[in-house]
């Protein structure tokens, strides 16, 4: 299958949205060739600001534009947020301000630079905010048909875009809304439902899973807040036994939120992939990296065959 | 820069006093709030508010209005007194302050209040949300001016000297920061705590215009918006020295009278020293 990188597809989409609507402004703090804004700053210069390794102040400037009217992305690695978490809180999700906020190198994409680089509790700290919706995207395709959704989406956004690049999984004719998952494959024996790159593992996963009599629904939940519960809850009632998947903590993530919705209403057989409650290592590659801190696409069908088993215990 | 005829410097100073006597009745009713930082801030919010700033109490959400940040938002007693005057809201609403379900917050809420235009009370943002805010202006073609007010122990964070920097860099002489100097923060002196010296020295090396006054001084305020207003091609850094507790003998200069409420006898004697207006 044909790979492409998100970032960049998110990097053109805002310079091909900015085109359409004068009101979206980019700013980013000194990483715009990493985080593929660069497209945005050659066709918009006047609505593009570098404010240099500001982060908390690129979050008050964003703040400020959208006050004025603009509708901000802020840009930077997904971990650096997390150095401007009370100016976000305050300015953005408590004042409810119209910023976007795009955490880019998510997860272990930044295999290469280490640890203090990867990001495990991004989605868990954005989760917990009132007014955050928290969105994540799979491939380039989804990465292009979610950036006008998230400007025209009234309110603070979360958008966790990977450095990587993925399986295109998406045809054009696919329509992305917040709120709601899409349903990859269908199933009857487990689900399998993921975020961001860890969606196509998951496919990838279903066909193994397939060929030992285990039909899984892989289901992409592109927003991990508000979250589709609707589909969880039917997802559990039909199959009983669920795998959550995700670059990120087993903590506070996608695998922490369908776990509440779970216990809300619709409990069911559980099994969480993810980062568990470790810090990471540095590495050559982001498949291997991915695949040592047990996110491998054998983890993957390990955890379903578990879920299966358990859901008859 | 035009001549602020005596009279007008006299009614603002009259104002500036009630405003006192109102937030420390505020402040006095509720059992909380920071009687210090609000007593020194009154002359200035007095200024923006009741001369200065382009606004309308009738549309508060006017797109052109000027725009005030109360970067210190823990002066919000004396804001909220200010805005009640102006008429943005009816000043009986000032006894609801802090009361559940009421439109007064403990800091200011942009969501909430009506001209508060932006929700403070961590110190720190004022001035890069000021940037954002006028860097939309020149985007959208508006031509209002930004002024955000800061304490001094504000100057101690980090993300205040950030959004300097981005201010300075895009030459907004459309923001104005006006320092409350009134040297006493939450803990003690400011220059026991986290020296600031040279405050005026600081501003000059990020590029800003700086004009030093007595904060205090209504026509000294008045003098220095003006001239602001004049500086071309980068912001300005208006440095007040200020009293804090300004006006009340007890709290004046005193740390504990950040963020203490005025017992009975205490605010007794805190009205009838306000009252004696005008001052020496």
């Amino acid at each position: 299958m044909k790979k492409m990188s998100i970032r960049k597809a998110y990097g053109q989409a805002l310079a091909d949205y900015g085109a359409e609507n004068p009101d979206v402004a980019v700013v980013v703090a000194d990483v715009s060739s990493s985080v593929q804004t660069g497209f945005f700053a050659e066709k918009f210069p006047e609505r593009f600001f570098n404010v240099g390794i500001t982060e908390q102040a690129m979050v008050d400037v964003a703040a400020g534009l959208a006050l004025g009217g603009m509708i901000p992305f802020a840009n930077t690695f997904a971990v650096l947020f997390l150095r401007a978490a009370e100016q976000i809180r305050t300015c953005v999700a408590y004042a409810n301000t119209n910023v976007k906020l795009v955490g880019s190198y998510s997860g272990l994409s930044n295999f290469k630079d280490g640890p203090t680089h990867h990001v495990e509790c991004d989605i868990a700290v954005m989760r917990s905010m009132p007014n955050m919706t928290v969105v994540e995207v799979a491939d380039a395709v989804e990465a292009r048909k979610m950036v006008p959704a998230v400007a025209e989406h009234e309110g603070p956004v979360y958008l966790r875009v990977s450095r990587t690049e993925v399986p295109v999984l998406f045809d054009e004719g696919y329509e992305v809304k917040i709120g709601k998952a899409a349903v990859l494959r269908d199933g009857s024996d487990v689900a399998l439902i993921a975020s961001g790159v860890m969606v196509s593992r998951c496919l990838e996963a279903a066909e193994k899973l397939a060929k030992e009599g285990i039909d899984a629904y892989v289901v992409d939940m592109s927003t991990i807040k508000p979250l589709d519960a609707e589909l969880v809850w039917k997802l559990a009632a039909e199959t009983g036994a669920l795998v959550t998947a995700e670059d990120h903590s087993i903590i506070g993530g996608l695998g922490g939120a369908v776990a509440e919705a779970l216990g809300a209403k619709c409990p069911a057989v559980l099994e969480r992939i993810g980062v568990r409650d470790t810090f990471t290592e540095t590495s050559l590659n982001y498949e291997e990296l991915l695949d040592h801190y047990g996110m491998s696409v054998k983890d993957i069908v390990e955890a379903a065959q578990r879920a299966v088993k358990r859901k008859d215990q | 820069m035009t001549y602020h005829p005596e009279r007008l410097v006299r009614e603002l100073d009259e104002i500036a006093q009630e405003l006192r006597l109102d937030a420390l009745g505020m402040i006095y009713r509720r059992k909380a709030g920071h009687p210090g930082g609000s007593l020194s801030a009154s002359e200035i919010i007095t200024a923006l508010i009741f001369h200065q700033l382009k606004i309308d109490p009738k549309r508060p959400d006017w797109e052109e209005r000027d725009r005030f940040i109360l970067s210190k938002g823990h002066a919000c007693s004396l804001l909220y007194a200010a805005l009640a005057r102006r008429g943005f809201f009816p000043r009986e609403e000032l006894q609801t302050w802090g009361h559940i379900g009421g439109r007064l917050q403990g800091h200011p809420d942009r969501l909430k209040t009506p001209g508060v235009d932006m929700t403070t009370g961590m110190e720190g943002h004022g001035i890069a949300v000021g940037a954002g805010l006028c860097l939309a202006a020149r985007i959208k073609n508006l031509s209002y001016d930004v002024y955000v007010l800061v304490g001094d122990g504000e100057c101690q964070c980090g993300v205040l000297w950030e959004g300097a920097m981005i201010a300075s860099k895009y030459r907004l002489s459309e923001l104005t920061v006006i320092v409350d100097h009134n040297h006493v923060q939450l803990d003690g002196p400011v220059h026991e705590i986290l020296p600031l010296d040279s405050l005026v020295d600081k501003w000059k090396a990020f590029n800003f215009a700086t004009i030093e006054i007595n904060g205090n001084n209504m026509r000294e305020v008045l003098d220095a918006l003006d001239m602001a207003k004049e500086i071309r091609n980068k912001p300005t850094a208006i440095i007040a020295h200020t009293t804090k507790g300004r006006g009340v003998s007890f709290m004046e200069n005193k740390a504990a009278w950040h963020g203490r409420p005025p017992n009975d006898e205490e605010f007794a004697q805190a009205v009838s020293e306000l009252r004696r207006f005008p001052k020496q």
